[in-house]
């Protein structure tokens, strides 16, 4: 037991989360607490003691349920053991009213698609757990077309299963049987409103989609754990585990993340900003001191006979920097560039302006937008559909936007700004036009460049990001939140 | 480790303090009551994070309830020092004590105004002190500042608070410790690897239900699940702030004060303002929840 925790401490570590060895033994002296048969015990256990972060908790769960499935290929008896623990699972469901249920548990292999749609929408409408996996098995034997040996992730089995079960479709027609099947007496109550006989009210309506929405989603995971369980059976847990690794949040590389992902480092923003803002708004209270206040140390040290004992300091006012964001909003760093305006709007209390443009070959100011809204995503969103951005073709031209820019807003920036610039820098070869940067620099603060690409790409095909970089104060890569964090905290 | 007192364990098993925590009307999931028999036979604290409003601190007090413990809390706010969290010197007490007998020499006086009579204990030196079981609640540890952490440290890791005039003192019981924080900033590591770690989110459909049912009186089975589901919608939308359980369990008992038998559009909309407390929630949930052609 104490090697298998070892290799599992390492292959979290691996996975991107720190444990330490305190953390390591905690786990162990934990283990002998609690009874080793419980599978979910050990998985809260092992939670409590090695992962100390929320945000951490899905890497840990999908390392979890990997490591500690059935353990090696020939290992055979699990694959029955968990046959049987599902019959003795279905037998409940089975009493309730499901005997597809069991059906399929038994493993029905002559089944025809219409079948097993007929069988997934039972077990949807009546949301049995039992009855779900033994669909989730059935569609993963059917559709998913799994090959041994093929180093993957399963991600794209997920895929093929999904597309093949139409769950869009299968969620209309549930919701279409419960209009029909709307008792009456529900609309009896809410008498006096007009609504079409034997439909829902809105609220109802809406309910029930969340809720098989819900199962539906139970559905997908209960297929994605048997796509893992039967790739980990097929080639052991360590090759697995390598290959669905998943980055954490904070760690994501913007410009390439899924949709997923996508999702997840938008939740990971809000907080991440909430907490930035704090340590900015604390940093200034109590970081630095104000400078020597000559006069009132003087006239202290009069009490002490001339001596300057206690030296006085004048109130500290730093200046908040005043900041202007350019940013290349077309197709390949727009994430970036939105995950960017998103972080910097929302700590802007801790910067005294902030004005933000965006451009692709044409430029707009989208300041305003963000002044209305409470929440920076719903301006983000606006500037997708409403800046005015497009000049000649869509395609990023740096020097058009660049050149514009000066002309319009050049003579707002003042030696208390600082420019940042966002974008790879990929021209599509037209002109760069970088004295514009040079005449900027020589006007703002600080010009940064902020780089979204990994710092081996720079400079090559069409990116022109060293010729810029000569004139501004530092070009920074800036892949993922938490280079982006690191940047940010440092500017203000 | 040897420094610790040997603890009796409280609780005989995992299932036992569910049932247990059931008793006192926390429902408590299979992560938590795991985490809560690991605290104690593992005699280490737990840090429980999560969003605002689902029963971090709630839990604490149940699980005092529960082994019939003293609570001691100890609030946590920003510029909490020593004397506010450890323990303090009884000045006016020490210069009375002084002025009483002035012809004593110094070094007598000195043994006698450093006794245990002139301290003033704080919360995590009265949890150490303590001759009967306690619970200690670290309530919002993320407030204070770092440094401000490293307080704590001795106190969890090894039950203990050296005074310098004193010596050490040594807990005669193990306290059970709950550290809550909302995550405002990020908590040192040191901290964090004393601690075994909980996170508490906002519960499952039929956990809420159930809570619902146990904390509100009076309240029938189909509004409680009415209830829970309308919640569990809201919290499907990106909403500034999320209805926390405590609010869940307010809006019921408003439901169930108005006499509601179930929930229509109306008055969902109607009482919204107890379960979200932004205006662009309120406005934005009001129409998901009453615009009945949403796009599907």
């Amino acid at each position: 037991m104490l090697e298998l925790l070892a290799g599992f401490v390492t292959e979290l570590r691996a996975a991107g989360i720190p444990v330490s060895l305190t953390e390591h033994l905690d786990a162990a002296e934990a283990l002998s607490h609690i009874p080793l048969e419980d599978r979910e015990a050990i998985k809260y256990t092992l939670g409590a003691s090695l992962v100390k972060s929320s945000a951490h908790w899905r890497a840990y769960e999908t390392t979890f349920e990997i490591y500690f499935s059935l353990r090696g290929p020939d290992y055979r008896i699990d694959g029955e053991e968990d046959e049987s623990a599902d019959d003795r699972t279905a037998s409940p469901g089975e009493r309730g009213g499901a005997p597809q249920g069991l059906a399929a548990g038994g493993g029905a292999e002559g089944m025809t698609p219409e079948e097993l749609a007929e069988l997934l929408y039972v077990a949807l409408l009546r949301g049995n757990p039992a009855a779900l996996a033994a669909v989730a098995r059935q569609a993963v034997s059917r559709y998913a077309g799994m090959e041994s040996g093929r180093p993957v992730g399963g991600t794209y089995y997920l895929y093929r299963t999904l597309r093949n079960l139409d769950l869009d479709g299968v969620l209309d027609r549930l919701l279409e049987e419960a209009r029909r099947s709307a008792p009456p007496v529900a609309d009896g109550a809410a008498s006096g409103e007009e609504e079409l006989a034997g439909t829902l009210t809105a609220l109802e309506e809406r309910l029930l989609r969340d809720e098989y929405q819900a199962r539906i989603d139970e559905l997908r995971r209960e297929i994605e754990n048997e796509i893992r369980r039967r790739l980990v059976a097929d080639r052991g847990s360590e090759a697995l585990a390598k290959s669905v690794r998943k980055p954490l949040p904070e760690d994501i590389d913007m410009m390439h993340a899924t949709r997923e992902e996508l999702v997840a480092l938008r939740r990971a923003l809000r907080p991440l900003s909430r907490k930035l803002a704090v340590r900015l708004a604390r940093k200034r209270r109590h970081g630095r001191r104000g400078p020597l206040d000559f006069r009132s140390t003087i006239r202290h040290s009069l009490s002490t006979g001339g001596v300057p004992v206690d030296p006085k300091f004048r109130y500290p006012r730093p200046s908040k920097p005043e900041i202007m964001v350019i940013a290349d909003i077309s197709g390949s760093v727009a994430s970036f560039a939105r995950f960017t305006l998103h972080l910097v709007h929302a700590i802007s209390s801790q910067f005294s302006k902030v004005r933000s443009f965006v451009f692709i070959d044409g430029i707009d100011e989208v300041t305003s937008f963000f002044e209305g809204a409470d929440d920076p995503a719903e301006a983000v969103h606006r500037i997708n559909t409403e800046a005015d951005v497009v000049w000649v073709d869509g395609h990023s031209d740096y020097g058009h936007a660049l050149t514009v820019f000066w002309e319009r807003w050049g003579e707002e920036v003042t030696p208390r700004t600082s420019v940042l610039l966002l974008g790879d820098a990929r021209n599509n070869y037209h002109a760069a036009q970088s004295w514009v940067l040079h005449d900027l620099a020589l006007r703002a603060r600080h010009v940064y460049w902020l780089n979204p690409e990994p710092r081996a790409y720079w400079n090559s095909g069409d990116s022109i990001v060293g010729e810029y970089g000569t004139h501004c104060d530092d070009v920074v890569e800036c892949r993922t939140l938490r280079q982006l964090e690191r940047f940010v905290g440092e500017l203000a | 480790m040897s420094g610790r007192p040997a603890a009796v364990p409280r609780f005989d098993s995992i299932g036992g303090v569910r049932d247990g925590l059931a008793a006192v009307e926390y429902l408590a999931d299979e992560g938590i009551a795991g985490v809560v028999y690991l605290a104690d036979r593992l005699s280490k604290p737990v840090l429980v994070e999560g969003p605002a409003g689902t029963g971090k601190t709630e839990l604490a007090k149940s699980v005092a309830r529960m082994t019939g413990s003293r609570l001691i809390r100890l609030q946590c706010y920003e510029g909490l020092d020593e004397s506010k969290a450890l323990y303090e010197w009884n000045y006016k007490k020490q210069l009375l004590r002084i002025q009483a007998d002035s012809d004593r020499s110094w070094q007598q006086l000195e043994e006698d105004i450093f006794a245990e009579e002139f301290l003033l204990t704080r919360p995590l030196l009265e949890a150490i002190r303590a001759a009967e079981p306690v619970v200690l609640l670290v309530d919002e540890v993320d407030r204070v500042e770092l440094e401000t952490e490293a307080l704590l440290l001795e106190v969890l890791s090894d039950y203990q608070v050296s005074i310098p005039e004193l010596g050490t003192v040594s807990a005669t019981q193990v306290p059970l410790v709950f550290l809550t924080s909302n995550n405002t900033r990020e908590l040192s590591e040191a901290l964090k690897r004393r601690c075994l770690y909980l996170h508490i989110d906002y519960p499952q459909l039929e956990r809420e239900r159930a809570i619902i049912e146990t904390r509100v009186p009076g309240i029938s089975q189909a509004l409680a699940d009415q209830v829970a589901r309308i919640v569990r919608s809201l919290r499907g939308l990106d909403l500034k702030k999320h209805p926390s359980v405590s609010e869940t369990l307010d809006w019921a008992r408003t439901l169930v004060v108005l006499g509601v038998e179930s929930i229509d559009a109306e008055q969902a909309r109607d009482t919204l303002h107890i379960l979200l407390k932004y205006r662009s929630d309120i406005e934005r949930a009001a129409k998901e929840l009453a615009g009945a052609e949403t796009p599907g």
